[in-house]
């Protein structure tokens, strides 16, 4: 279908220390026992998307991720990495890979999105109104508040602050305003013109953007060429599109036109006219084409391209993990409400547990673990090869690969990474524990950050 | 009114009374008293009144229809402005430059295209991984699949060490030899289930078909074979790796396949099958049955057969829910929960590998309504096709002509999904794969590919630019100052004659009548304010008060039938009815290549419905909801017919491409030119 897709997949993110460091970088991160790439991957693999540019930041990154891939997806995907510097953006990203881009539109896709909004509704509104930029919206979640229940009072005073504002044309296809929760301060500047053409504008905070775009690749290369700053797609790229979609510069529109021009016969000049005017008048114009046309005439003038919106639907799972909270959030998701997401069974293939011991709903126990007796788990993710001792109780936690928990451990809302230590009578409210750190005997924590120092 | 209603059930009770149809009126010169009671009926309603009306002595006769040869030359020459070649209509004119390649076609994603880690798709599938040092991009993951990236070279490289495992087999099976074997093998198995049930169907048709090798048999086996590829791909896969050992497979496979190919029977296949196998016997007349199979008539399932439409579901790309309360009279046709196609579509975006990027996006439009009006989507699908032609290469050990043409049928089928084909699509799909046909098997790919696409834009700008041209000349004639113009809907072509009289200083008004739900008028009356005209815009219900002011009707069609009914957008019937009562002409006018030789007595049997919420909602008026939880209701219809016919009788001329002809006259356009022209 003459797309290309792209993956950024991030490489040490500042906001999830200490969970991710690095040898366990951002897209390696397990989310429910599995790499949060991984979803990525396994999402366009069912769309049938088999051939993948894969941009991590970090060269040690690129090969940790690499060397993951070519593990897990060997023969099922054709996967390219390309690492690049830390620190460009994804903007700068793209730039590094501009020249390996070829097909007519680029799809691009957060590696840190776990969703089942499907990759083919976006490419074929995008394809549908010829768009130069489609960018999918979600619902913002709110699982986040409202179902994670026990753990949910601390989280409402974090969501706020990060909506976005979005502004939409009343059939909700046509993007014309976006404001990320960053650049978002008291006022909120609308383009009159803008308005003018549309006529009515809706203006929602309940959406969010999901990181998954469809570019027209002209475009997206001229504006990367040109604008030099631009540093993120989603803070510049897509803002500086939807808001000069009424006054496209010449190049914007000039390319695609000559694209379709050149496909044309010449024999015929006068009837390419009437072609292309029959099949304008054949649809419904859009608020461009009427904005583009003269008052008086119908010579286009003005330039225009479109920026589209594809609004997933209420009932699709769409989170990005972004933060911990979130992390912790596609956690609980993906065991329970959205299992769809993971293709193979919750419980692994042979944990070992001992007597009186209690495995919850909505759990996911991996390979090779061993529990002690009397233990409780309640919706939280144990990884593989874990050893828990007696009475240990386990809630709304992840619990990463290699774990050893001593005996009386009780983990509340916790984050415990790989080869951590805690040892008996830990106890752990809202913690995260970054990876290889040694929890002393009998210690209590509340909602504090642990981290080995970094050497 | 009444009294001719009543003596029409007494002659003819067999006749449906549905639409606006007068019974199979005697003849058109013997008048018939009770029908001339009325006495704003006119007295007869002839094509030579339009004539009257028509001082500026035109110098065709409506009624004549001109020679070919003489009369194309001169309508190119005048119309034109030498901008295209003389005999522009017949199709062995030589003038016309062939396309040279594209050469955009580089920056996309040609499946022919080098991939530098050695792997052909013929080599050993699926056992190493390869990493390509020298280049930015680093190959990590490699299916067998050819398109890659791998082959540009860049400056600094980031190895990734490849130490996977050699073989891979566990991770997708479909990829190793002996699988691959086995998908052969089910596929053979499945091309003699096919042939089996052939054999079993034509059998009594005379012509004795051998199980064995028969060249026409594979082709149309083939045929069936790639319309039931869509969807049950898979399921041969998953079958052949079930069993291994082939004979198993293929019994299984045989019996699993017998269904689908029977399924794809009711179409039209059933006819062309046969009759191929009869000319590849017969030899000697091949010609004349490949024009029967091409004239067969087009595959209309009726759609409250129940068999039936369950079987096309299985093999149909869109999924689509069946509207559940229809109109008792209606049932036949196929009526869909409207919202359930698009997004089930959309989804399966990068899932449909057949169907071409071009031709898919064609779909979705007239899916979601982004194209409409009968020129403009026989143009978008011709451009998708020709889209699609370029992009073809014929598969080894296929013959184009063959393969081509099983590719563009499922192109079809697809769009029929999408959306029925107007009758005018139907008639540009039959020349295209009469062309595909007709092709020398001496040609060679790409001289083939560059034939149909020149054949294709000849087409487009003939038999739709052109004629709209030559229409424009005639109906120009027709239009004096002082006239009051009205037209209904948005047709191009009327669209075109009001500008271009416009644009000849002629001074008159135009009357812009619409309806609901679609308000096509609304665009129309845009374009024709914009351009300075003096226009007033109505809606159908008042077109009897507007009627008065009026001098002529202009309206455009669909197809015109070859009993002279028009059939055409809903709502044309009744502005014609009462156009002819209040006597005043109605010219129609359409493109002769929208013609077509059925007859049709009423707009029950062939038509289309729409989305029934356009009808039961305000669009941008969410406050009047007065149907608002009724519309499930069991008790409740709701009915948004497309179409409709007009008689002939309220037709007073009939304006196309050979000239102004009464609607009698259309059999003859029929027969005369559209064999000569697009059949040749």
């Amino acid at each position: 279908m003459d797309f290309q897709v792209v993956v950024l997949a991030g490489g040490n993110s500042k906001s999830l220390t200490p969970l991710v460091s690095k040898d366990v970088p951002k897209p390696l991160l397990p989310v429910a026992n599995h790499p949060v790439l991984y979803y990525v991957l396994h999402q366009l693999e069912e769309s049938n998307l088999k051939d993948l540019i894969v941009v991590v930041e970090g060269e040690d990154a690129g090969l940790l991720v690499g060397a993951w891939i070519s593990g897990t997806f060997v023969d099922r995907l054709h996967v390219e990495i390309a690492a690049v510097p830390e620190d460009i953006g994804t903007a700068g990203a793209l730039r590094a890979i501009s020249h390996y881009l070829t097909a007519k539109d680029i799809l691009i896709v957060s590696g840190d999105l776990v969703s089942d909004v499907s990759l083919g509704a976006v490419a074929a509104t995008h394809r549908r109104h010829d768009a130069v930029v489609t960018a999918t919206l979600c619902c913002v979640p709110i699982c986040g508040s409202s179902e994670s229940g026990s753990s949910g009072g601390k989280d409402k005073t974090k969501k706020p602050g990060r909506y976005n504002i979005i502004g939409l044309d009343p059939r909700k296809q046509f993007l014309l305003h976006i404001a990320t929760g960053a650049e978002i301060e008291k006022d909120t500047r609308l383009q009159e013109h803008l308005l003018h053409a549309v006529g009515q504008m809706e203006i929602r905070s309940d959406l969010m953007d999901a990181h998954m775009y469809a570019f027209k690749r002209s475009v997206l290369q001229e504006v990367l060429d040109r604008k030099d700053t631009f540093q993120s797609l989603k803070q510049d790229v897509v803002p500086y599109l939807v808001r000069s979609q009424l006054k496209s510069e010449a190049v914007l529109s000039g390319i695609p036109q000559a694209e379709e021009d050149g496909n044309e016969k010449v024999s015929f000049p006068n009837n390419q006219v009437m072609v292309s005017q029959i099949l304008a008048n054949a649809s419904t114009p859009s608020f461009h084409e009427l904005y583009s046309m003269d008052p008086d005439g119908s010579a286009q003038t003005r330039k225009t391209h479109k920026c589209c919106a594809y609004i997933a639907s209420s009932s699709s799972y769409c989170v990005r993990l972004n933060s911990i909270q979130a992390f912790m959030d596609i956690n609980r998701d993906v065991t329970g409400e959205a299992d769809h997401l993971l293709s193979d069974t919750v419980i692994g293939p042979s944990p070992k547990l001992g007597t009186k011991t209690t495995v919850g709903p909505h759990c996911m126990l991996g390979e090779g673990s061993e529990m002690g007796d009397k233990c409780q788990v309640k919706r939280s993710v144990i990884g593989r090869h874990c050893r828990i001792g007696s009475h240990v109780k386990v809630v709304n936690s992840v619990v990463m690969n290699h774990v050893t928990i001593g005996d009386g451990c009780i983990i509340q809302g916790s984050v415990v990474c790989s080869n951590v230590q805690l040892q008996e009578r830990v106890v752990l409210k809202d913690c995260q524990v970054g990876a290889g750190f040694v929890v002393t005997a009998g210690s209590e924590y509340k909602g504090e950050s642990l981290a080995r120092k970094e050497k | 009114m009444d009294p001719r209603r009543t003596a029409r059930t007494v002659s003819d009770p067999k006749v449906r009374q549905v639409g606006f149809f007068t019974p199979a009126p005697p003849e058109r010169s013997i008048s018939d008293p009770p029908r001339f009671q009325d006495p704003i009926q006119p007295p007869s309603p002839s094509p030579t009144q339009v004539n009257d009306h028509s001082p500026s002595g035109n110098s065709l006769s409506p009624v004549m229809i001109p020679p070919a040869h003489h009369h194309s030359d001169n309508f190119l020459r005048t119309a034109l402005q030498a901008t295209s070649p003389p005999k522009a209509f017949s199709y062995s004119a030589k003038t016309v430059t062939i396309p040279p390649e594209n050469e955009d076609v580089a920056s996309s994603f040609s499946p022919g295209r080098k991939v530098v880690s050695a792997k052909s798709p013929s080599s050993f599938p699926g056992v190493k991984a390869s990493s390509v040092p020298a280049s930015e991009l680093t190959t990590v993951s490699v299916v067998n699949l050819p398109p890659g990236i791998s082959e540009k070279a860049g400056g600094a490289s980031v190895e990734v060490q490849n130490d996977r495992p050699v073989s891979a087999k566990t991770l997708k099976e479909k990829t190793s030899k002996a699988e691959r074997r086995a998908l052969q093998e089910a596929q053979r198995a499945a091309k003699a289930a096919a042939k089996g049930t052939c054999c079993l169907c034509y059998s009594d048709s005379g012509v004795s078909v051998g199980y064995g090798y028969v060249p026409s048999m594979v082709y149309l086996v083939y045929f069936t074979f790639v319309l039931n590829n869509f969807v049950p791909v898979d399921h041969y896969v998953f079958l052949a790796e079930g069993t291994k050992a082939s004979s198993a497979a293929s019994m299984v496979v045989t019996s699993a396949n017998t269904k689908p190919s029977k399924a794809a029977k009711p179409s039209s296949q059933k006819n062309d099958g046969s009759q191929v196998a009869a000319s590849e016997k017969k030899g000697g007349d091949r010609a004349p049955e490949k024009d029967r199979k091409k004239d067969a008539p087009h595959p209309r399932m009726q759609y409250d057969d129940k068999s039936r439409v369950e079987k096309a579901k299985k093999r149909a790309v869109v999924k689509q829910t069946e509207a559940r309360n229809r109109v008792e009279l209606f049932r036949h046709l196929p009526q869909y929960e409207h919202g359930t196609q698009l997004p089930d579509l959309e989804t399966k975006f990068f899932e449909l590998n057949p169907m071409h990027p071009a031709v898919y996006k064609v779909g979705l439009q007239y899916l979601s309504g982004d194209i409409r009006g009968g020129n403009a989507r026989c143009i978008a699908m011709f451009q998708a096709f020709k889209e699609a032609i370029k992009d073809y290469s014929t598969p080894p050990e296929k013959t184009l002509i063959r393969d081509l043409t099983a590719r563009i049928s499922s192109y079809v089928s697809f769009l029929i999904e999408c959306r029925p084909l107007s009758i005018s699509m139907g008639n540009a799909i039959k020349f295209l794969k009469n062309r595909i046909a007709k092709l020398p098997l001496a040609l060679s790919e790409s001289e083939a590919k560059s034939t149909l696409m020149l054949d294709i834009d000849r087409f487009i700008n003939e038999k739709i630019i052109l004629s709209e041209k030559v229409i424009v000349k005639h109906a120009v004639t027709k239009i004096r100052d002082g006239d009051v113009l009205l037209t209904y809907g948005a047709s191009s072509v009327v669209e075109m004659i009001l500008l271009h009289a416009h644009e000849l200083g002629k001074h008159f008004r135009v009357v812009v009548v619409d309806s609901r739900p679609k308000l096509e008028g609304q665009l129309l009356l845009r374009r024709l304010v914009r351009k300075g005209l003096s226009c007033t815009y109505t809606h159908v219900n008042a077109v009897s008060c507007i009627m008065q002011d009026v001098t002529r009707v202009f309206l455009g069609a669909s197809s015109v039938l070859s009993n002279g009914t028009v059939y055409s957008r809903v709502g044309t019937a009744c502005v014609a009815m009462v156009a002819h009562a209040f006597r005043v002409p109605v010219l129609v006018c359409c493109e002769a290549y929208k013609f077509h030789e059925r007859v049709q007595l009423d707009s029950i049997c062939f038509n289309e419905l729409g989305n029934p919420d356009a009808i039961s909602k305000v669009q941008g008026r969410e406050e009047i909801n007065y149907l608002d939880g009724l519309v499930n209701q069991e008790n409740l219809q709701l009915l948004n017919l497309i179409y409709d016919a007009t008689p002939s009788d309220y037709v007073s001329m009939v304006i196309t491409d050979y000239g102004m002809i009464p609607p009698t006259s259309v059999p003859v356009i029929v027969r005369e030119y559209r064999r000569d022209h697009l059949w040749s």
